[in-house]
């Protein structure tokens, strides 16, 4: 899984913060507040390596997707790609930067372009970046690429719509992989597959990732698709990263009450666990992240708030005998899924 | 085309059939629905039988295109004439065939009998109507009871389904709800007339699993309240391992297997099943390996000769692709549409 991970990150992201304004009046716009979709997040991911980001919806996992490609602006933070910061970059510098990071997006039905065939949508990369391949070899550099991903490359001419759900994906990955990118952001990338369909894909992203060493940050909220995937995992509540660690702490030994939630939640295919599964039901929904509580952002949720919670925000840092960070004062291991090892 | 109502005269020698069968909330017999498009005839449903008790849980489990939503709407009798058209088969409630039954008396056992929830809660509530307006119509029209009436019974199911503060809420609209919140306001209005049976279409799908565990809680909670019938209608092999009593597994129109949800994950009968089982990743288990069903799901007006899955199966011999495969009887309540169940459930077949 893990075999050409190296030490050096690839990526590293300090304290990257996205406000979205709220503004009011239409002539003379006056900003009543911000919807604050990422709030300090810092991630780091190394050479070949899977970082899981995982998250319900509106804990502003794709808005630090958007970000990390900058197709938005940052409010605060860096982004040090070898570490050179993309967030200040501009112009020239930045084109070249860009390359390195690629998106493959969660659906396969509306980011590909009807009107394009296969060849066009998959060769659009060299026609921004002109210099990775000249004019002539591209249509077999399209070709090549289809082979990698599993489609037959016979079909550069064919549309979209000639393909089903799983091939529209592959020709996304194709795309994304066109100019050799270092990290790929995969968004979502199987959810909207069917469960058949969905292991093609996940094995070939690790197909993928063993054969040209690329690194991805992979985002879900399917937690048994990122535990497959995945070399290390952030647990994202409300724009804050609340654990991080690699798959075994997270998963087998989660100190998080929001992880430990999260995980007792995931249904598991075994009717033989039925009841028997520590089960945490969390009450009501994710707070506004225009209006986050005070203190720690899940204590309006949690079994464990006290009096602290309210007034002081955890820092994710490793605490006591602990292994990993976790941003809870009250962090504890508690198993919540019996792992059993099939290898 | 379709058998005559049973709540009539029953001839005698049906008579031990029927009281066998009179337990049934729904027995569905035989059923096809077809859709016939520009681009031919799709058989969306072909042949597909299942029976429901009360306080039991059918899950009717399958992929996109596998026929178990058009086989939900065929019971509800919602299905769009044309293109839709149910060929052959019936349905019957509690003894009661509805497929041959006129519409308007049809519609007495839509919501009040027999009950639905949708996949997805936004587009199915009506945005310009107040979710309790919404939830008290199906009083005002079934029952005819007053508009003050109604909206009391709306709080009172938006208490039932754990709507925090339901009086404060009963006037506001869809879109001020929560994904999880609204799958709720839909589950109170499928609950309003005390149905006997209700289908669920993938009810969590569109949810997060913190979201999914507490509406199937939910759904579990007030089944046990009132003992009814519960079809669950998904492609998710873990939300059913959880509240499943059965499940009838579909593909490309057709049930392949059918089974209690025990022996379902402990021996699957048919390679799909089988395969499905080997392809979901798992949350509790480590260093798991993938396999993968090659190919994908036929179209629907295209359906392989023989076995559906032949084309995709890794174990399919010649007479996979001459013959369609019946739905053989394994044990009084297991079933497999498949040449050679007994050797997938020995697990003695070889690839192909």
């Amino acid at each position: 899984m893990a075999a050409s991970r190296t030490d050096e990150p690839v990526l590293e992201v300090r304290g990257l913060v996205k406000h979205f304004p709220l503004t009011k009046g239409i002539v003379f716009k006056r900003q009543i507040g911000a919807v604050q979709a990422v709030d300090g997040v810092d991630l780091l991911l190394y050479k070949g390596e899977t970082l899981g980001l995982v998250g319900e919806s509106g804990c502003g996992k794709s808005t630090t997707a958007r970000l990390l490609m900058r197709l938005d602006e940052p409010t605060a933070g860096q982004i040090l790609f070898h570490g050179e910061d993309i967030a200040q970059l501009s112009g020239k510098a930045f084109k070249a930067v860009r390359r390195n990071i690629q998106i493959v997006l969660q659906d396969p039905y509306s980011s590909l372009n009807p009107r394009m065939t296969v060849g066009d949508i998959v060769g659009e990369p060299f026609q921004i970046h002109k210099d990775v391949a000249p004019k002539g070899s591209r249509r077999k550099l399209v070709q090549e690429l289809l082979e990698v991903v599993g489609l037959n490359p016979e079909h550069i001419n064919r549309y979209p719509h000639q393909f089903s759900g799983g091939q529209r994906q592959r020709i996304g990955i194709a795309r994304g992989l066109a100019l050799r990118p270092e990290i790929i952001i995969c968004d979502e990338p199987v959810s909207a597959l069917d469960v058949s369909v969905q292991a093609q894909v996940i094995n070939l992203f690790e197909k993928l990732q063993d054969e040209l060493g690329l690194s991805y940050i992979f985002i879900a909220h399917d937690l048994s698709v990122v535990r497959h995937i995945c070399d290390r995992v952030s647990v994202m509540y409300l724009g804050k990263v609340v654990e991080t660690g690699d798959e075994e702490q997270i998963y087998e030994r989660p100190t998080h009450p929001y992880t430990q939630a999260l995980l007792s939640a995931v249904p598991v295919p075994d009717p033989t666990l039925r009841g028997r599964r520590d089960q945490i039901m969390l009450e009501g929904d994710v707070p506004s992240p225009a209006n986050p509580p005070s203190g720690c952002r899940f204590r309006t949720r949690c079994w464990k708030a006290q009096d602290i919670c309210a007034e002081q925000e955890p820092e994710l840092v490793v605490r006591d005998d602990l292994d990993h960070p976790s941003a809870c004062h009250f962090a504890a291991i508690r198993k919540v899924i019996v792992t059993h090892d099939v290898s | 085309m379709t058998h005559t109502g049973t709540n009539q005269a029953i001839p005698a020698d049906d008579m031990q059939l029927s009281e066998d069968r009179s337990a049934l909330l729904l027995d569905v017999d035989d059923l096809h629905v077809e859709f016939r498009t520009r681009d031919g005839v799709a058989k969306a449903v072909s042949g597909v039988s299942f029976d429901l008790r009360p306080g039991e849980t059918l899950a009717i489990l399958g992929e996109s295109g596998s026929g178990k939503s058009v086989t939900a709407q065929a019971i509800m009798g919602i299905l769009d004439t044309p293109p839709a058209y149910v060929t052959q088969g019936s349905v019957r409630f509690r003894g009661t065939e509805l497929l041959s039954l006129p519409e308007k008396e049809r519609r007495r056992y839509r919501g009040e009998k027999i009950a639905m929830i949708f996949q997805d809660a936004l587009s199915s509530l009506n945005p310009v109507y107040s979710v309790g307006f919404q939830i008290g119509e199906m009083f005002r029209v079934h029952r005819g009871t007053s508009r003050d009436d109604a909206k009391k019974k709306a709080v009172e199911l938006m208490d039932r389904v754990h709507i925090p503060a339901a009086r404060q809420r009963v006037n506001d609209y869809p879109h001020q709800f929560s994904g999880g919140m609204r799958q709720r306001i839909m589950i109170a209005i499928a609950l309003s007339l005390d149905p006997d049976i209700i289908i669920a279409d993938e009810p969590t799908t569109a949810l997060d699993v913190t979201v999914q565990a507490q509406v199937m809680q939910l759904l579990a909670d007030l089944q046990a309240e009132s003992h009814m019938g519960l079809i669950l209608i998904t492609h998710d092999l873990g939300v059913v391992a959880d509240v499943a009593d059965k499940i009838s597994v579909m593909y490309a129109g057709r049930l392949v297997e059918q089974a209690p949800v025990m022996d379902l994950y402990a021996s699957p009968a048919h390679p799909y099943t089988e395969r499905l089982l080997a392809a979901i990743p798992r949350v509790d288990l480590k260093g798991q390996e993938l396999y993968t069903i090659k190919g994908i799901p036929p179209n629907l007006t295209r359906i392989p000769a023989g076995c559906a899955f032949h084309p995709r199966c890794p174990y399919a011999q010649p007479i996979c692709v001459e013959q369609v495969p019946p739905l053989h009887d394994i044990s009084g309540d297991r079933r497999s549409a498949c040449h050679f169940w007994k050797e997938t459930l020995d697990g003695s077949i070889q690839n192909r």
